[in-house]
């Protein structure tokens, strides 16, 4: 299918019209959706005033944005206003938000059509969608697996050619995991780079909205019109979006790419050849690959396993039945939420709500909650050094390609382990981003993963395109 | 750190969230929680004694604005998608334990 890039350009040029790219996504989700639940919500009707509006805005020969026509899909933690929005909780359903995130304004300002809500792990508390209350999403290129997760939905809609971008949250890999087993691109930018303002918030000090597409150039083009300050979400970085299609294609040529024994050690066999051809490919295009072990990174699972949940049980506590979504009728208020609560909330979202009210509670503080903030003071430490020796780190950004339903469902551990070399970076607040390169099990794609520094998306992007043309998709 | 959690802890906790358990879940979750905590412990082979807590990666400062009215979202708008409205107000079932 055309990139949003190539979408953009036609209807610009008039080569093609936002209506007609439109129609054609509504096309292919009427087809495909019955069979691999993306969608929570299609906006039939507001897509297409929408993109009617863009046309004629064309046709008054008026300027529309760096995103004219293309459609988008979004994650359904993402507020848009009078869309229902349910996070996959039977806690929201029904809901419709009074107010839009700072992203969906931002991408319809830019001229994208949105046309609906991708399902995701309830909360986006999972790593296969398995979690949604509204049954799990299927993994387009094999429907007997899954997608990834949580932002699985919008992995699939991309990787089924609904949309060619979408918009996730990456809390400990949200992004890059279900990029990787979809065979897409999936960027988690940095800490404050793009706003939280009208995500639904998981894990306030770790979550970031991020794109994903098949191409790089489509996630930078996404990025750019992400990122930026808002006065809404007070973790906001203060500066302006960065320049990130400019840099797309500056290559790596005296680029220093540590390649991290932690991020592929334990991977399957496939996973494991991808990264090294990975690094072989970027040595051929200039870098100069250095071998480094980071053993903080070790932990990060660990630590991770506790903040998040943490401070999950905290964002969640809003949900008590009485200002929106599900209330079950009780005599009195504490039995009422109490009611709402269980009723409301499914499995693993307890399960992390638990977790986290535990770790945070008065005698276990210290010991749990006190001791992972401290191990994540290690890990930005070390990453803090790993960037005084090399420009960029190179790993693996799942242990195995994608896997079948139920396969890591039987405890939390299992799957949890699934996210080991993506929590890393969410802890240290860096951007990370995931790349299709070579396949594995069943000739399925592999992601690699590469990491830098705080505000190094530019160069993340360049290393991944170099990587997208030596594996030959571009 | 404690040994292994019990029962109760997980029964004090759910009660602690307002989440209501059967005995059922009250066993698998013991079961589960404790193996979560059970790894959590790798971190105490490392001495963080004189390590700082990071609550956030990029450090916070507060941030302020002009002390200015802004327009806010419409009540009725707001108070549309509550479970239950009386007088323009959130309404709940009581709070105190007796009958007003």
């Amino acid at each position: 299918m055309k990139s949003a890039t190539q979408i953009a350009a036609d209807v610009r040029s008039g080569a093609s019209s936002a209506s007609a790219e439109l129609e054609r996504t509504l096309a292919v989700i009427e087809q495909r959706n019955p069979e691999l639940n993306v969608f929570l919500h299609v906006d039939v009707e507001g897509a297409r005033a929408t993109a009617a509006s863009i046309d004629a805005r064309i046709a008054r020969g008026e300027s529309v944005g760096a995103l004219a026509g293309v459609p988008i899909a979004l994650k359904d933690n993402l507020c848009q206003v009078g869309i229902p929005t349910t996070c996959s909780s039977k806690i929201l359903e029904g809901w419709r938000p009074p107010y839009s995130a700072t992203v969906v304004d931002k991408v319809i300002a830019a001229g994208a059509v949105p046309v609906g809500k991708t399902n995701l792990d309830e909360f986006a508390m999972g790593s296969s969608t398995e979690n949604s209350a509204f049954g799990p999403t299927r993994n387009p290129l094999d429907p007997s697996r899954v997608p990834g997760g949580s932002s699985g939905g919008s992995a699939a809609a991309v990787a089924a050619e609904m949309t060619s971008i979408s918009l996730g949250s990456d809390t400990g890999g949200s992004i890059r995991q279900p990029a990787a087993l979809c065979g897409l691109v999936g960027v988690k930018p940095t800490y404050g780079m793009v706003s939280r303002y009208g995500l639904i918030a998981f894990a306030s000090s770790l979550d970031q909205v991020g794109p994903f597409s098949k191409t790089v150039a489509d996630s930078a083009l996404l990025l750019e019109v992400l990122a930026g300050h808002d006065p809404k979400d007070s973790t906001s970085l203060p500066e302006g979006a960065p320049s990130l299609v400019a840099h797309v294609n500056d290559g790596v040529a005296g680029r220093r790419i540590g390649l991290v024994r932690e991020l592929y050690d334990g991977a399957d066999d496939s996973v494991v050849a991808s990264v090294l051809a990975a690094a072989q490919a970027l040595r051929e295009a200039g870098a100069e690959i250095v071998e480094m072990s980071i053993p903080e990174l070790g932990l990060t699972l660990s630590a991770y396993y506790l903040i998040a949940p943490a401070e999950a049980s905290s964002n969640l506590a809003r949900f008590d039945g009485v200002r929106y979504g599900l209330r079950v009728k009780a005599d009195d208020v504490t039995a009422m939420m109490e009611a709402t609560r269980t009723a409301g909330f499914g499995a693993e979202v307890k399960r992390r709500i638990m977790l986290g009210t535990y770790a945070l509670s008065a005698g276990y503080y210290d010991a749990y909650y006190g001791q992972a903030l401290k191990v994540r003071t290690l890990t930005i430490d070390a990453f803090t050094r790993a960037y005084q020796e090399v420009d960029l780190l190179l790993g693996a950004t799942t242990p195995s390609v994608a896997f079948a339903f139920g396969a890591k469902t039987a405890d939390p551990m299992t799957m949890y382990l699934n996210d080991v070399f993506t929590i890393p970076t969410n802890l240290a607040g860096d951007p990370a981003l995931s790349v299709p390169f070579g396949t594995g099990e069943d000739n399925l794609p592999v992601g690699v993963q590469l990491l830098g520094p705080g505000r190094s998306e530019a160069q993340l992007f360049a290393a991944a395109r170099v990587l997208e043309v030596a594996d030959g998709r571009a | 750190m404690s040994d292994a959690l019990t029962r109760d802890e997980v029964a004090k906790v759910a009660r602690l969230a307002r989440l209501v358990l059967s005995d059922a879940e009250l066993e698998v979750y013991t079961e589960q929680l404790g193996q979560i905590l059970e790894h959590a412990r790798d971190m105490n082979t490392l001495d963080l004694t004189d390590v700082v807590a990071t609550a956030h990666p990029f450090g916070v400062t507060n941030v302020v604005r002009e002390d200015v009215v802004t327009p806010s979202l419409d009540r009725e708008t707001v108070l549309a998608m509550a479970p239950h409205v009386v007088d323009h107000r959130f309404a709940v079932p009581r709070i105190l334990g007796e009958a007003p």
